[in-house]
């Protein structure tokens, strides 16, 4: 799932750095994130995984790194089975 | 993470007595600030008609010890609620508007470093001097150059002189800033960096200097003196405030700022209610037995009052329940929430004022009546455009690709 993730991320995170340099725990608002990069990311997320982010989960911790990112799509995934 | 945060995360149990002052501290300073609207409102002609500061209702502030309230205990301060402090920006502004919104930015200053700096020692000091000396904070946010007023774009950076550095900065509006006796200013991180990646920093009037190149006559707001001038300063790098801009913008800025400007605004609105409701009382005094046809209006009015009282008690209420939650604080909901408050209050204002001049009439539209809500117009017409509403909207609606509100009623 990481992997996705951080192929997601480069095509729509619009981060000034190379992901692949970037660890799993790396912050990516560090990195250059933006709240209109949140957005486009969470977007892409949704469609690819086919999730949908509640109010409670858009928060910025849920997209603070890609292994934060893998577990609020695991949570949302595990909450719909 | 806040101190309370910490120690909810260590096991303690948090009592339901909110922390800092006392309900009776806190009323008491209520007190005091409604006596010193008694002069504000003395003032409020004067600081209109000559665009000045109201340098009267801040003597006192300092003199009771106002300005200090919301820096902890830990450093000095009174702790006092937000519900409080919103509460003295509507006091203030039912007096005098400029004396309230003077007073909220202020407050939305101090509350930057409240939330952000307990930790750092430079600013932990500053914050026990601002309560020790009842200081003055101005901001320092826009900037010439076409930066104008997109507080989150910066042209000027930070430069590193040894243990110091330097900034200049040109053409940025600061409110009360020849009055001010320190500035939050914001810029670059360094000249190199991008225009985004912005620090804070606190420079008190000794260390800096301010050269005036235009002059605030405006419509309304006239007492807040916010003239443009260029920036040059110098000080001790300790005094760059340690976490970026963007965090003290989402985290403190934006609820502090809407909150308490729609406090300053519902100052205004319940001041234009209670200019129509004396309007009213004397029409129908003049004939006993019945009802003045304006009493209508006035009771539409109140409905309307009451809706705007509701708006700012619950954001407030929001805000409280979501201090020292990370994650509530930066969640998209709230951003929208904040957002939301600001456009509201903003345009309730001058509806209100508007519809009270269909109850007082001529009485209203006179500058020399004890109805006029003359002034009170010219000051309401300022807040749609304090960060324009558009610009607020448009920030709102980069979040709908993916944004779902929630539906519930409760809290």
């Amino acid at each position: 799932m990481k992997t996705r993730i951080r192929e997601i991320l480069k095509s729509t995170g619009k981060l000034p750095v190379d992901v692949a340099t970037l660890a799993d725990e790396a912050d990516l608002y560090n990195a250059g994130l933006t709240s209109f990069g949140t957005v486009e990311l969470m977007m892409a997320l949704e469609e690819a995984f086919e999730v949908e982010f509640p109010d409670n989960m858009m928060n910025r911790r849920n997209f603070a790194s890609v292994a934060a990112i893998e577990n609020a799509i695991r949570t949302i995934q595990s909450e719909h089975v | 993470m806040t101190t309370l945060a910490r120690l909810a995360e260590a096991g303690y149990q948090l009592t339901a007595e909110a922390p800092g002052a006392s309900a009776e501290a806190q009323k008491a300073m209520i007190a005091k600030a409604r006596k010193i609207a008694k002069l504000a409102a003395e003032h409020a002609g004067d600081v209109d008609a000559r665009s000045r500061f109201p340098h009267e209702a801040f003597e006192a502030l300092k003199r009771e010890r106002l300005l200090g309230i919301m820096i902890p205990a830990a450093h000095g301060g009174e702790e006092a609620s937000h519900a409080t402090i919103a509460e003295i920006c509507s006091v203030l502004a039912q007096a005098c508007a400029s004396t309230g919104m003077i007073y909220a930015m202020h407050q939305i200053k101090a509350s930057s470093l409240v939330v952000h700096c307990n930790d750092d020692p430079w600013h932990a000091s500053f914050m026990a001097r601002i309560a020790r000396e009842q200081l003055l904070l101005a901001s320092a946010t826009t900037e010439g150059g076409g930066v104008g007023g997109d507080l989150r774009s910066s042209i000027c950076g930070v430069v590193r002189e040894g243990d110091d550095f330097t900034l200049d900065k040109e053409g940025c509006l600061i409110s009360y800033g020849a009055q001010a006796d320190a500035i939050l200013i914001t810029s670059r991180r360094t000249p190199e960096a991008p225009p985004s990646d912005q620090v804070m920093s606190v420079l008190t009037k000794d260390q800096y200097t301010l050269e005036r190149s235009a002059a605030w006559d405006t419509m309304g707001m006239r007492g807040t003196c916010s003239d443009n001038f260029t920036f040059s300063g110098r000080a001790p790098a300790e005094q760059i405030i340690p976490v970026s801009f963007a965090e003290i913008a989402a985290q403190s800025m934006l609820p502090n700022a809407h909150l308490l400007w729609a406090s300053v605004w519902y100052g205004i609105a319940a001041e234009a209610v209670a200019r129509a409701e004396g309007f009213v009382r004397s029409e129908a005094r003049k004939r006993p037995g019945s009802t003045p046809p304006s009493a209508l209006r006035l009771a539409e009015l109140l409905a309307r009052l009451q809706q705007f009282k509701a708006l700012v008690v619950a954001g407030l209420d929001r805000y409280e329940r979501a201090r020292g939650d990370a994650d509530e604080l930066s969640s998209m909901g709230f951003v929208v929430a904040m957002n939301s408050i600001k456009v509201v209050a903003s345009q309730s204002v001058g509806e209100i004022v508007m519809q009270a001049f269909l109850i007082c009439g001529i009485q209203g539209y006179r500058n020399d009546s004890p109805a006029s809500l003359a002034r009170l117009m010219r000051d309401a017409l300022s807040a749609p455009i304090m960060i324009n509403n558009d610009r607020i909207l448009g920030n709102t609606s980069n979040l709908l690709a993916v944004y779902k509100h929630d539906p519930s009623l409760s809290r």
